[in-house]
C-alpha cells in the first residue's frame, strides 16, 4: 500500500493547509477561523507521519511528534473557544470585524 | 466426545472456511478474499438487527416479570414474534419531517448512530478464532469508534430546530463524554495486564485454571469492572443514567422529532451499543470466550446476556440521576477511582500474591472513604422565613 | 485523499456554521484513513477518538451556545477574499515546485520500518518521557485556564 509516492502526499497536505490558511485568512466567524486553524494544524500532522514513513529509520518518532501536535491543537481549541465564549458573554457577537475597540 | 465438542466449537469458522475453499476451486484469489471479507460483514449485518430485536423483546418481558406481570405475551408464543410486530409497526408510520429542520442534517443524523454502532461488532470476538477482524489496535479502535456516535446526537439535535432537543441532545453529549474517560481508564489495566491491544489476545491472556485467571477475579480487575460497567450503561444512555431521553422530563430529548423509521434506527443504534459494551466488557474482565464444557461462542454470548439482564435489572430498579449528580459521580468519583486502579494494577504486577491482595485492599478502601467524604452532598442551608402575620 | 479536498473546501465555504464543523468532522475522518494507509494505526485511532471526539465536540457546544437557532445566514467572507486567493495561489505554485525539485532522501530501509502501538509506549516513555511530562502540564494549564475564562462571575451580594 505504499505505492503512493511522498511527492503526492506532500502537495496534498500543502493544498490542505492552503484552504485552511485561506478560510483563517477570509472567514468572519471567529469559530470559523478556529476550525480554519484545526485544519491547518492537521495538515502539518500528515507531513510529520508521511516523512516518519518513508525517510526515517525510526518511525516513532515522527508518530510521537504527530501525537503531541495533536495534543497541542486540541488544547489551542480548547482555549480559543473558552475566550469565544467569553467574548460572546460580553459582546453578543462572534464575528470577527465587529469586535474593533482597540483598533485605531 | 471430545471431536464433537471442538467441531461444534468451530462450526462458523469451519463453514466459512468450506465456502471459501468451494469458491477458490473456479474463481481468482482476489474474489476469494473479497468474499471472506463479505461473509463476515454480512454475517455481522444479519446478526445485529437480529439481536436489537430480541434483546428489546428480553428487555420488555424483564421488566415485566420485575413488575410483577408478564411481558408481551401474545404476539406468538411467549412473544416471540413481537419484534416482527414491532418492525412493522415502526416501517409503516409516517416519517414527519419539521418544516424548519435541515433536510440533510436531519435524514443523516440516525444513520451515523447506526453506523459506528455496527462498525463495533468487527473487534468482538465472538468465539475462538471468530472475531471479524482481529486487529492490532482493536480495544483502541472500539474507543474510538465509540467516540463517533457523539458527533451524531448533535447532529439529530441541532437540525431538528427545537429548543428540547437541542437542550436534551447538549445533555446527552455532555454525558457521554464524561462516561467516556473513566470508560477508557477502567479497561487500561486489562490492557496492561495482556500486553496488546487486540481483543483476541486480551481473552487468550485470560486462560487456563478453571477460569481463575479471569481478570475480574483480582482487586483491579473487580474495581475496574464495575467501574466499565458502569461507564457503559451511561454510554447506551440506559436506566439509570437515561435522564437526557426520559420521557418525563425531556420530552424524549434528542430525538423528539424523529418518528417512523429514523426513530427506529436511533432505537437500534442504542440496543445494538448495550449489546457491543456488554460484550466487550466481558471479554475485558469476565473472560470472553473461555468456559469449559460448551463451545466458545454459547459462553459469550451466556456471558454478555447475563451482563444485558443485570443492566435490564437496573432499569426495573434504579431510579433516575439527577443530570448534575451525573456529572459529579463521572468526574469527582469514577475518575480518580480509575487512576488509583491503575496503580494497583502496577502494585499487583510487582509484589507476591498475597501481601498484593493486602495492600490492594487497603488502598482501595482508604480511597473509597475518601472520596465518599469529599463527594457530600451539596445540602442548601436551612433558611428562615419570617411569615407577615 | 481528493474527498479529504472536497471536505476541506467544505469546511471553508458554507455559510452555516454547524455544516463547517461538519465538513471538518469527514475531514478528520478522512485524514485518519490516510494515517492507515501510512502504516500508523495507532495515530489514526488516536486521531479519531481525540479530534472527532473531542475537538470537534467542543466545537460544536461553542457552536451552539453562540449561534441563533433559526439562523439567519450572514456573509462569511470578508472584504479580503480576493488578495487571500492570489497570494496563497502564488504560495502554492511556489512550493509545488519545490517540492517537485528536492531529491527527498527517500530509502529502502526506512520504508521497510514498522513500529506498533508497543514501540510507541516504549518511545514515548524511554527517550520521549520529558516531553510527556511537560505536555501534561500544559493539558493542565489549558484545563485550568479555560474553566477560569469561560465560567460565568459569581453574581455580586445584593446589601
Amino acid at each position: 500500500m505504499i505505492a503512493i509516492p511522498l511527492q503526492h502526499i506532500l502537495i496534498f497536505s500543502l493544498l490542505l493547509f492552503a484552504i485552511g490558511l485561506y478560510g483563517a485568512l477570509v472567514r468572519r466567524n471567529i469559530i470559523g477561523i478556529l476550525i480554519s486553524i484545526e485544519l491547518m494544524v492537521n495538515a502539518s500532522n500528515i507531513n510529520l507521519i508521511a516523512f516518519s514513513k518513508y525517510t526515517s529509520l525510526s518511525p516513532e518518532t515522527g508518530q510521537i511528534f504527530a501525537l503531541f501536535v495533536i495534543a497541542l491543537a486540541a488544547t489551542a481549541a480548547a482555549v480559543g473557544l473558552a475566550i469565544v465564549l467569553a467574548l460572546y458573554r460580553i459582546r453578543k457577537t462572534v464575528q470577527a470585524d465587529e469586535v474593533h475597540l482597540l483598533k485605531w | 466426545m471430545e471431536n464433537i465438542g471442538s467441531f461444534i466449537d468451530m462450526i462458523f469458522v469451519t463453514a466459512k472456511a468450506w465456502i471459501l475453499a468451494l469458491l477458490g476451486q473456479f474463481l481468482p484469489v482476489w474474489i476469494v478474499v473479497l468474499a471472506s471479507i463479505v461473509i463476515s460483514g454480512v454475517a455481522i449485518l444479519c446478526l445485529g438487527p437480529v439481536i436489537m430485536m430480541y434483546l428489546t423483546l428480553l428487555e420488555r418481558k424483564v421488566i415485566g416479570r420485575i413488575q410483577n406481570r408478564y411481558g408481551p405475551n401474545r404476539v406468538g408464543i411467549w412473544g416471540l414474534l413481537q419484534p416482527i410486530a414491532d418492525g412493522i409497526k415502526m416501517f409503516t408510520k409516517e416519517d414527519i419531517v419539521p418544516a424548519n429542520a435541515d433536510k440533510l442534517i436531519h435524514l443523516l443524523a440516525p444513520i451515523m448512530t447506526v453506523v459506528p454502532a455496527l462498525m463495533i461488532f468487527v473487534v468482538v470476538p465472538f468465539g475462538r478464532q471468530m472475531t471479524a477482524a482481529d486487529l492490532n489496535i482493536g480495544f483502541l479502535y472500539f474507543i474510538a469508534v465509540s467516540s463517533i456516535t457523539i458527533l451524531p446526537i448533535f447532529m439529530a439535535s441541532w437540525s431538528s430546530r427545537n429548543k428540547y432537543s437541542l437542550l436534551g441532545g447538549m445533555r446527552t453529549a455532555a454525558q457521554l463524554i464524561s462516561y467516556e474517560v473513566p470508560m477508557t481508564l477502567a479497561a487500561v489495566p486489562a490492557i496492561m495486564m495482556s500486553q496488546s491491544l487486540s481483543t483476541n489476545t486480551i481473552v487468550l491472556t485470560q486462560a487456563g485454571s478453571f477460569g481463575l485467571n479471569w481478570f475480574i477475579f483480582t482487586p483491579w480487575g473487580i474495581v475496574g469492572f464495575i467501574v466499565f460497567f458502569l461507564c457503559a450503561t451511561a454510554e447506551c444512555n440506559r436506566p439509570p443514567f437515561d435522564l437526557p431521553e426520559a420521557e418525563s422530563e425531556l420530552v424524549a430529548g434528542f430525538h423528539t422529532e424523529y418518528s417512523g423509521m429514523k426513530f427506529a434506527l436511533f432505537y437500534m443504534a442504542e440496543y445494538m451499543n448495550a449489546f457491543t459494551l456488554c460484550g466487550i466488557a466481558a471479554t475485558l474482565f469476565l473472560g470472553g470466550w473461555q468456559g469449559p464444557f460448551l463451545p466458545s461462542w454459547v459462553w459469550f454470548f451466556g456471558k454478555t446476556l447475563a451482563l444485558i439482564c443485570i443492566m435490564i435489572w437496573f432499569r426495573g430498579t434504579f431510579p433516575r440521576f439527577r443530570v448534575d449528580h451525573l456529572m459529579a459521580f463521572a468526574w469527582k468519583f469514577l475518575l480518580p477511582l480509575t487512576l488509583v486502579n491503575i496503580l494497583l494494577t502496577a502494585l499487583w504486577q510487582f509484589t507476591s500474591a498475597s501481601a498484593a491482595w493486602l495492600f490492594s485492599i487497603m488502598i482501595l478502601a482508604a480511597m473509597l472513604y475518601m472520596l465518599v467524604k469529599l463527594n457530600r452532598v451539596f445540602v442548601p442551608e436551612k433558611r428562615n422565613y419570617v411569615l407577615a402575620d | 485523499m481528493a474527498a479529504i479536498l472536497v471536505f476541506a473546501l467544505g469546511v471553508v465555504t458554507f455559510r452555516n456554521l454547524f455544516h463547517c464543523a461538519l465538513c471538518l468532522a469527514a475531514a478528520l475522518i478522512g485524514t485518519a484513513g490516510i494515517y492507515i494507509a501510512l502504516q500508523a494505526e495507532f495515530l489514526a485511532g488516536v486521531q479519531i477518538l481525540l479530534y472527532v471526539g473531542g475537538v470537534i465536540t467542543l466545537v460544536v457546544f461553542a457552536i451552539m451556545l453562540t449561534e441563533h437557532l433559526a439562523g439567519k445566514t450572514v456573509r462569511q467572507n470578508n472584504a479580503q477574499s480576493l488578495p487571500a486567493i492570489v497570494g496563497l495561489a502564488g504560495f502554492v505554485t511556489a512550493l509545488i515546485a519545490l517540492i517537485l525539485k528536492t531529491p527527498w532522501p527517500v530509502t529502502e530501509a526506512a520504508l521497510k520500518a514498522k513500529t506498533s502501538a508497543m514501540g510507541l509506549g516504549e518511545a514515548l516513555m524511554g527517550t520521549y518521557v520529558f516531553p510527556f511530562e511537560v505536555i501534561s502540564i500544559v493539558l493542565l494549564a489549558a484545563l485550568i485556564g479555560t474553566v477560569v475564562i469561560a465560567k460565568k462571575d459569581a453574581p455580586e451580594e445584593r446589601p
